[in-house]
């Protein structure tokens, strides 16, 4: 490695040591990451690649100037300290000004170096594949898919003395399997810390199993379906939910959480059961970030708010709308406790324990999905939500699956799901399907919803 | 036209392209390349008139792709030094050896000519870069503070993100191609909000994201001014309008609107990645598929829709692309039925298809190139009809103007899109603004029932600077040209009755 290639605990001090601004933040991001992506039973595309970004967020005279880059040499990163500077000098008072946060335990050993991962992580993946994609290739299916790694490991320093560091793990493994036709498609994936716990071949099972339940294909209209939401839909749902459950937009009548006459819907019941939304970034398995690090202001987040301790928060308790998104400077003025976005969400019911396939077993006649796609905010008012059905619809009859259905176009809102459903299954580690590419740390139940509104049919398999 | 910024081209680009290639050609890659890209972005966002976000980025780094045994390798980092592209260059080397495991498609490459020292700057007149900060914000508070003036107005969101991105690509068979482009996206939104009945309204602007400079805020391309007056009762007119009643309509679209459903039902339907099943597991695939070429009808005979990675201010135009391949324009739906694709190097030789249309791209030095999508077009009918002709032929349906929601299927078949404003369109003329509406079709269903496309004086550039493809995911720009166009008897919901209530 080039000598003259900073450390990024020396980046932090460095830049901390040259500022000459009234506040100071550094956020060094060091990431390195490893993917193989595959179609038609065969590789695609891959890479390992590594990457660092830091930002320096200058505070002058209440006004901030924020500016990132790759940094490698002590010639960049003083360029890098000046430019923010100029930045912070050009621009008027920001809205969110608070005092710094305070020194707090550090997160992790600050001075260790950062975490790291290669191609390697997949030494027992991508043999195992090989092998499905040799076992497809005889059955007449075909496999497509990715599996990525990445480590990152943030260091953050503020002209207030605070250092805090976390090493993240994130990975993902998604399979998906069609017919030799392409006319039945179906899907499995996980989430993963470091790949050691990624059972191909379970994997590769669980899309057979689907593969073959398709065997017999029903056509039905659009309408609204007893539906079992598996966790993975609910995932996307309701990450959907997280997203826009902000305090301020609320309170100025902007969002579904918004009160008719004012305020916000905190307080109020949105579903009978007693379900919990939360967030832990010590949630067992899915572990994330204990603090917040963020180079830009707005979307529920300030800059001052830097190193604020993220423990965890119930969004909804018992049911019951708790706590939105609200940085410190308007909890401050609006007098309630600042949170902040954690990424990680778990939906559970205490008294919910049944698995998926109990709730199958329950079931009279339904459908159960595989996965949702292409979720779009229609009316923001209620977060109608649309999108797809995909990669598996499956007809139940009499407490079993009895065959694939087509696909289809739904308009739904997550809140108002909360308030229909009629059973909550048990929580268990999901993959979101859509959002996984920025969110994979979940938890979710199977909801049943006595009447989700399929409102067209889709084609596409 | 600007020069390429000196202080990319100070970078040690040729030694790296050296050092990578050489030590490439030691250990037997069959096609390697390296790419130096450097992009900088600034996004300001301002709320009720302040600044509430602000950042500015500058990501540079350099990758090394190439083919060692008929299989892709990859690697990516970032330090500008020549040991460092040596050590990429074996590391892509190592990457493609546990690859070939799961390989079984020996990777070739379509034939393009040597382009030796090439550069290509994009079409604008202010780097928006070079606009000093007091002047920006100024512009972008004085348009929203004309906003907060005016009656009915509770909110105002608007915001800025403008990009510079410089790419250097140098390959084993000695293309050499050094450049720069320039795009800005400024947006306003106005917001209404009743907090008696609980309920709030938005109106946004329905300029386009575009490869032009700063000169863009200040009136050429766009006039900001008149559209900012006339928003707030644009707004008003929609807190007040009734709600649609679901059925059958005449549609006519404005390019503001329909540039979105033609890159979601032509743009995505046509590439080639999609068709041949590479994002099967992620973007989704075609319904388009390769048998299909030459024969299938994508519309009504009146759609003919080009790709192009040339077009003056596109997003999606570039000298070259990430393979060395020369901007181009060719058909996609000529006469109605589908006569191309969106292709690579890899897959223009995979299909015997010649000559690659030019549209590898990786975001960033950080991604691999894959298959992203050209400006794709739908072409103006010369001497066509005026929008307020195409209207003057409706006696029951809807004028549909700028995009808001937006989804559509894996195949690309069934999607449903709703609008800034929908107008209500009786016995030839406009009636006023509905609201609660959304049109939902199947993509051939819906270009088959298209009965006109406006003239040239109707066209404008639309587009994206968000596309989203490939695992890891990528971003893209593209722009999309369309006249006005008229479709006949498209199903229209009311959102709210779909809501249940």
């Amino acid at each position: 490695m080039n000598p003259e290639f900073l450390r990024g605990q020396e980046i932090v001090e460095r830049a901390l040591a040259i500022s000459r601004a009234d506040g100071c933040i550094v956020i060094v991001n060091d990431r390195t990451e490893a993917n193989l992506r595959w179609a038609n039973n065969s590789l695609t595309t891959n890479g390992a690649m590594r990457s660092r970004h830091v930002a320096v967020v200058s505070i002058m005279n209440d006004a901030v100037g924020s500016v990132g880059r790759s940094v490698s040499t002590v010639d960049d990163l003083a360029l890098l300290v000046s430019a923010s500077e100029s930045a912070a000098r050009e621009a008027s008072p920001a809205e969110d000004v608070m005092p710094l946060v305070d020194p707090a335990d550090p997160a992790g050993e600050w001075e260790a170096p950062p975490a790291e991962t290669s191609i390697d992580v997949f030494s027992s993946v991508a043999p195992a594949l090989g092998e499905a994609f040799g076992q497809a290739r005889s059955a007449e299916r075909l496999l497509f898919g990715f599996a990525e790694h990445i480590m990152t490991t943030t260091f953050l320093g503020t002209s207030t003395g605070l250092r805090l560091r976390y090493d993240q793990p994130t990975g993902r493994v998604e399979l998906n399997g069609k017919t030799g036709d392409r006319s039945r498609s179906v899907w499995a994936g996980v989430g993963t810390r470091d790949f050691a716990d990624v059972d191909i071949a379970g994997l590769v099972a669980q899309v057979s199993g689907k593969l073959d339940w398709g065997s017999r294909q029903v056509d039905l209209p659009a309408g609204r379906y007893e539906t079992l939401l598996p966790p993975t839909a609910v995932a996307d749902l309701m990450v959907y939910l997280y997203l826009v459950a902000e305090m301020r937009e609320a309170d100025e009548g902007r969002t579904v959480f918004s009160k008719r006459g004012g305020g916000t819907r905190i307080g109020e019941k949105l579903s009978s059961h007693p379900v919990n939304l939360r967030s832990d970034p010590h949630e067992p398995g899915l572990e994330t970030g204990p603090f917040l690090a963020t180079e830009v202001s707005g979307q529920g987040t300030s800059v001052f708010d830097n190193g604020m301790a993220t423990g965890r928060i119930d969004w909804i308790r018992d049911g019951e709308l708790r706590n939105l998104v609200t940085p410190r400077w308007w909890a401050a003025k609006s007098g309630v406790a600042p949170t902040a976005y954690v990424e990680n969400l778990v939906l559970e019911d205490p008294t919910g324990g049944k698995s998926t396939e109990e709730m199958i077993a329950g079931t009279d006649r339904g459908l159960l999905l595989t996965t949702l796609w292409y979720i779009r905010e229609v009316d923001p008012q209620t977060l109608l939500l649309t999108g797809l059905t995909r990669d598996g619809v499956f007809l139940i009859e009499g407490g079993e699956v009895t065959g694939a259905v087509n696909n289809y176009r739904f308009n739904e809102s997550p809140v108002d799901l909360l308030g229909r459903m009629t059973e909550v299954g048990h929580s268990e580690r999901t993959l979101p399907r859509e959002w996984n590419d920025f969110f994979t740390r979940a938890s979710m139940p199977t909801l049943r919803i006595p009447d989700f509104n399929m409102s067209s049919v889709s084609p596409a398999s | 036209m600007p020069d390429v910024d000196a202080e990319f081209t100070a970078l040690p680009l040729r030694q790296l392209a050296d050092a990578a290639l050489s030590r490439a050609g030691e250990l037997g890659a069959e096609h390697a390349d390296l790419r130096v890209e450097r992009v900088r972005s600034q996004n300001v966002g301002l709320r009720d008139g302040r600044v509430e976000s602000s950042r500015d980025g500058e990501e540079v780094g350099l990758a090394v792709r190439l083919v060692h045994e008929g299989t892709w390798g990859f690697a990516a980092g970032m330090e500008m030094t020549v040991d460092e592209a040596v050590r990429l260059t074996e590391q892509a080397v190592d990457v493609a050896r546990v690859s070939a495991a799961v390989n079984s498609d020996r990777v070739e490459f379509a034939d393009e000519p040597v382009y030796a020292d090439a550069t290509y700057v994009s079409s604008y007149d202010i780097d928006p870069f070079g606009v000093p900060e007091p002047e920006k914000l100024a512009l972008l508070t004085d348009f929203c503070e004309r906003l907060m003036a005016a009656d009915g107005v509770d909110h105002v969101n608007a915001s800025l993100y403008a990009v510079k991105e410089n790419k250097f690509y140098a390959d084993l068979a000695g293309t050499t191609t050094t450049q720069q482009r320039v795009r800005i996206w400024p947006e306003f939104v106005a917001v209404a909000v009743d907090r008696a009945q609980g309920g709030f309204e938005t109106m946004r602007t329905v300029n386009a994201p575009i490869g032009r400079g700063w000169e863009y805020l200040t009136g050429t391309g766009w006039d900001f001014e008149a559209e900012l007056a006339e928003l707030p009762e644009l707004l008003a007119a929609r807190t007040k309008a009734p709600s649609i009643e679901a059925g059958r309509y005449d549609l006519v679209v404005h390019p503001s609107n329909l540039w979105l459903t033609i890159h979601e039902s032509i743009g995505h339907a046509t590439e080639l990645d999609r068709a041949l099943g590479y994002e099967a597991a992620y973007a989704g695939t075609s319904f388009a598929t390769f048998d299909k070429l030459n024969s299938l009808q994508y519309g009504s005979p009146v759609m003919h829709v080009t790709g192009d990675r040339i077009a003056e201010h596109g997003l999606s135009t570039i000298g070259y692309d990430d393979e060395g391949v020369a901007g181009q324009q060719w058909d996609l739906v000529r006469d109605g039925v589908l006569v191309g694709y969106q292709t690579d190097r890899n897959m223009a030789r995979l299909m015997d298809l010649g000559r690659s249309n030019g549209c590898a791209f990786a975001d960033s030095s950080g991604h691999v190139p894959v298959q992203r999508m050209a400006n794709v077009s739908l072409q103006p009918a010369a001497n066509g009809p005026s929008t307020e002709e195409l209207i003057g032929g409706v006696e029951k349906g809807l004028y549909v103007v700028g995009d808001k929601s937006w989804s559509i299927d894996m195949q690309r078949y069934n999607f449903q899109f709703t609008a800034q404003r929908f107008y209500l369109i009786e016995n030839g003329r406009l009636v006023g603004q509905v609201r609660d509406a959304a049109y939902q079709a199947t993509t051939t269903d819906f270009w088959g029932a298209m009965e006109a496309v406006g003239g040239p004086q109707t066209y404008e550039l639309q587009g994206s600077f968000q596309c989203g493809k490939a695992q890891p995911g990528q971003v893209a720009a593209v722009s999309h040209g369309c006249p006005s166009a008229l479709f006949r008897g498209i199903n229209i919901l009311n959102t709210v009755t779909e809501g249940g209530r």
